[in-house]
Order: structure tokens, then sequence, then C-alpha cells
């Protein structure tokens, strides 16, 4: 059996998730506490993913990072990077692609926290920063677990964006999910089986970690 | 000495209101700020927090500036060194009860400054205890044992103890006027409870609209009306019913349903739902401690 789209498809979705949650709780907080006119905008283009069919998605960034493009040549001649059927191309794509599943949930978790807890950081003479992370970030851990495995199960599954930029490459861009496609089309069912069961094992237990412990289940097991 | 001189538009409960201040307070005072919901009481323990700023005016607290909008200086609320109770607690939930306190200690402060006031606040037992875990008590006095632990020159508490029942009300005020005294603190209190301000406090401001509309200390302000020495209340029939000749009134007195007897003169003018005041002038009350 082979491995290699598997382990393809968790480090995708290992460096996905932890990206975006440095990117994520940043915006989040802003999104949470900002009274600027552009954060409806701001909100929409964060859902935007949600709705739109990934291939719209994959369709553009092939078009915006193609090297054919001024973008897509700048970021290869100064940045040396190729995003297109490469890697970093589906990092990138899947980041944008998750990020309503992360920020979502961290946004509401920060929104119902009472503002009188920061602001009673702050007349503790806590900076704004200390505050998130000692007193926040903490308070909305279950929102966090939610975001990061949200957001990970949903890079495991995601297909029609990986296709589009990142093609069928063995060992740089075939994930699992491409992998699954590419032996249904060879009428390799039981290649096809391995990986399918494979993922649906993985995701399963995903989601019953995070419904046990955001459920407070382990806690009164282990009590 | 602080010395409140500010303007600042607030959306009140009738629309736009002015928030237009100047008071000043003694240092060592315990002042409490009495009004109605929406006079802007709230709004001016922020506005000295500097969690809120005003439009125009001064605030200076023992001789230092903290907000002046004609210098445009605006100290942050970080460095005022105050100390806040908040209405909602404010406890941070993932922190047991010291680390709460800990949390407050500033970064050279003193580890024994938070086990004195765990023994002052009684609190020894409940320091590994959650929030979540804790009496509406209890946490109050979390939080307030939290709020001294910066040392600061001024107590800001927001109703701190309204959510409380009687019993335990009085207990936490022993616990106020004792931090008070021991940590020469300035305080300011918002409080709807007459006689919790008689307890207390020495100075008090009465709020309506966004202006002080009465001060002094809370004889001056509460017994100005009543101090004839004649005995009565104001309270809302709630009944009228013949018995033989004469008639019995129910009036509602604050919580308190009490009959009172009338004749069929004065019956006449009076329907359900009357506002009325109920008086004794020839008879001495007579006073028993409840407990």
């Amino acid at each position: 059996m082979n491995w290699e789209p598997l382990l393809l498809t968790l480090k995708l979705a290992g460096v996905t998730t932890l990206l975006l949650l440095v990117l994520s709780i940043p915006l989040a907080s802003w999104l949470a506490t900002t009274k600027s006119r552009f954060k409806p905008v701001m909100e929409t283009l964060v859902s935007m993913p949600l709705v739109l069919p990934p291939t719209v998605l994959g369709f553009y960034f092939l078009i915006v990072f193609s090297p054919n493009n001024a973008f897509g040549n700048w970021l290869d001649e100064w940045l040396g990077l190729k995003l297109i059927f490469s890697f970093s191309g589906l990092v990138v794509a899947s980041i944008i692609y998750s990020l309503p599943f992360m920020v979502h949930p961290i946004q509401a978790g920060l929104s119902s926290i009472s503002p009188s807890l920061k602001e009673a950081a702050y007349v503790m003479g806590k900076s704004k920063l200390t505050t998130l992370i000692k007193v926040l970030l903490p308070t909305i851990k279950p929102s966090l677990l939610t975001g990061i495995v949200l957001a990970f199960a949903h890079t495991v599954g995601e297909f029609g964006v990986v296709l589009m930029i990142g093609g069928n490459i063995p060992g740089k861009t075939k994930v699992a999910s491409i992998a699954i496609y590419d032996e249904v089309e060879a009428l390799n069912y039981a290649g096809a089986n391995f990986y399918s069961t494979v993922l649906f094992v993985i995701t399963f237990c995903i989601l019953l970690a995070v419904y046990l412990i955001n459920g407070g289940y382990l806690k009164r097991f282990w009590k | 000495m602080i010395a409140l001189r500010i303007q600042k538009k607030l959306d009140g409960p009738n629309g736009d209101m002015l928030l237009d201040l100047d008071i000043q307070i003694q240092k060592g005072q315990f002042v409490t700020l009495y009004g109605a919901s929406g006079a802007g009481k709230t709004s001016t323990l922020r506005i000295l927090s500097g969690l809120l700023q005003a439009e125009k005016g001064k605030i200076e607290v023992n001789g230092t500036t903290w907000f002046d909008s004609a210098t445009k200086v605006n100290k942050k609320p970080q460095t005022r060194n105050i100390g806040y109770v908040f209405q909602d607690y404010a406890l941070f939930p993932t922190m047991t009860v010291e680390e709460n306190l800990l949390f407050g200690l500033p970064k050279k402060g003193d580890q024994k400054e938070v086990t004195t006031l765990l023994e002052m606040m009684e609190l020894v037992d409940l320091k590994d205890r959650k929030p979540t875990t804790l009496s509406g008590g209890q946490k109050q006095r979390v939080a307030l044992a939290r709020a001294l632990v910066q040392k600061p020159a001024v107590l800001l508490l927001d109703e701190p103890l309204s959510a409380l029942d009687m019993k335990i009300r009085l207990k936490l005020q022993d616990y106020l006027l004792k931090v008070h005294k021991t940590y020469e603190l300035t305080t300011i209190l918002i409080s709807h409870d007459i006689g919790e301000i008689y307890r207390l406090s020495n100075q008090v401001f009465v709020l309506e609209n966004g202006k002080v509309i009465k001060s002094g200390t809370p004889s001056e302000v509460f017994l100005n009306d009543t101090i004839s020495g004649k005995f009565k209340f104001k309270g809302e029939v709630l009944k009228i019913e013949k018995d033989e000749v004469v008639y019995l009134v129910t009036v509602l007195i604050q919580n308190e349903v009490v009959k009172v007897i009338a004749a069929a003169s004065e019956i006449k003018r009076l329907t359900i739902g009357d506002r009325v005041i109920v008086a004794s002038k020839a008879f001495n009350p007579v006073i028993y401690k409840i407990e």
C-alpha cells in the first residue's frame, strides 16, 4: 500500500492549521472588537470560501499565481516562490480555503467574553497582548480547539482547490483525496477503498476527540 | 485628592445625554454615587479609570494629571493604578482564586501581599478553587482582594453588593470598611441602597441625567425632608375593603404590605394604584432589633 498521499495530506493539513492559527488569532480579535466601517467587507471576504465552489477559488489562484502573470512572476523572481503545482502553493490555497473555519469559532469565542474581563486586566496594568495571551485565549480554549480541528479536517477533505492549483504530482501535490479520484479513474477500487477507509477513521477520531474534550467527558472520566 | 471636571456625550435611556461633572474628592474619603439607572454613574467610574474617554475636561489625581483635553494628556488605564471591582466581578475563569490575585501583582510586587489579602478576606481555604465554583459573596471577596493587590490609591466599586442577600451584604460592608481604612484608600462606590450608603460613606453625590443635583454627607442628602421627626412613608394602594364601620386600606411600602384604617370620608378620594403617604403624627414609633 502506498502511504505517501496520506502522509502528504496530514502534512498539508498540519502546516495549514498551524499557519492559520497564527494568522487567525489577530484577525479574529480585530473582527471581534473593531467598530471599523470595513468590518462587514472583511467578514464577507473571510466567509467567501464557505459558499464559493472550490474550483472557482482554484481557478483564480491558478491565474494569479501563474508565472506568466505579473504577481506570479514577482513572487518567483523576488521570493523564489513557485505556487503553481507545488506544495507551498497548496498551503497558501488551503489557508484561504479553510480561513472561515478557523476565524469564525475564535471570533465567536472572543465576542462572547464579557468586556469587563479584559478591562479588569487593563486596570491591573496588563498590556493588550498580555491580556490576550494570559486571559482571553485560555478562556476561549474550547473555541480554539474547535477552530483547529475544523480547519484541519476541512483541509484533509479539500479536493477542488488542490486539483486546480496542485495537479496530481506524486509526493508533491497528490494528496489522499486526489489519490482516491485517481484510483477510481483507473478502476482500482481496492486502492480507493484503502485511502477512503483511513480518511474515514481519521476524521471520525478527530471529531470524536473534540466532542469528548469540549463536552467535558474526559475530565469526568479521569476523575 | 481627585479633581474631576469632565464632559461627555452619552446614550442615555432617554436619548442623548450630556455627562457634565465637576467634583472634588479629598484623599481618604469614602464617596458614593447615587442615582437612577442611566444617570451616568458607571460612565463616571469608567472615565476616571480610563476605560472610557471624556470629550472635554481634566482629571487630576493626587497632583498628577490623568487626563486633560486641552493638552491632550490621556494616561492609559494600565498606568493609572486603580482598583476596580466590576458589577459582574470579572474574575478570570481559567485561573484559581490565588492565580487571579497573583495576576494582578505588579512585576516587582511582593508575593506576601497576596497571602496577606487572602488571609484578610478569609479566602485561604478557597485559594485553589476556580471562580465558577464560588458563591456570589465569595466571588465578591476575591474581586475585592484582587483589586487591592496592586496597592491602588483609588478604589472604584460598581454596585459590588447589589446581587447579594442582606446578611452577606452586611458582612461584606465590614470588609469594605476594613480595607478602606487599612489601605488608606480613596474609595468611590456606586450604590442604590441607602442603608449601605449610611454605613459606608462620608460623602454622597446624587446624579440625575448626567449632573450632580445634590451632594453632602448621607444625612444631609437623604434626611432633608424627613428631618421634622414625622414618621411617614410613601406607598401604593393595593386594596380597599369595608370592615364594619371603617375601611381597611392595604398599602405597599417598599417591600412591606401594611394595613391602615381609614374613614369613609378619606376613602372617597382613594382608588387602587394611587400613590399615597402613610404618616403618623401623635404616636412615637417603637424600634425592635431584627436579626
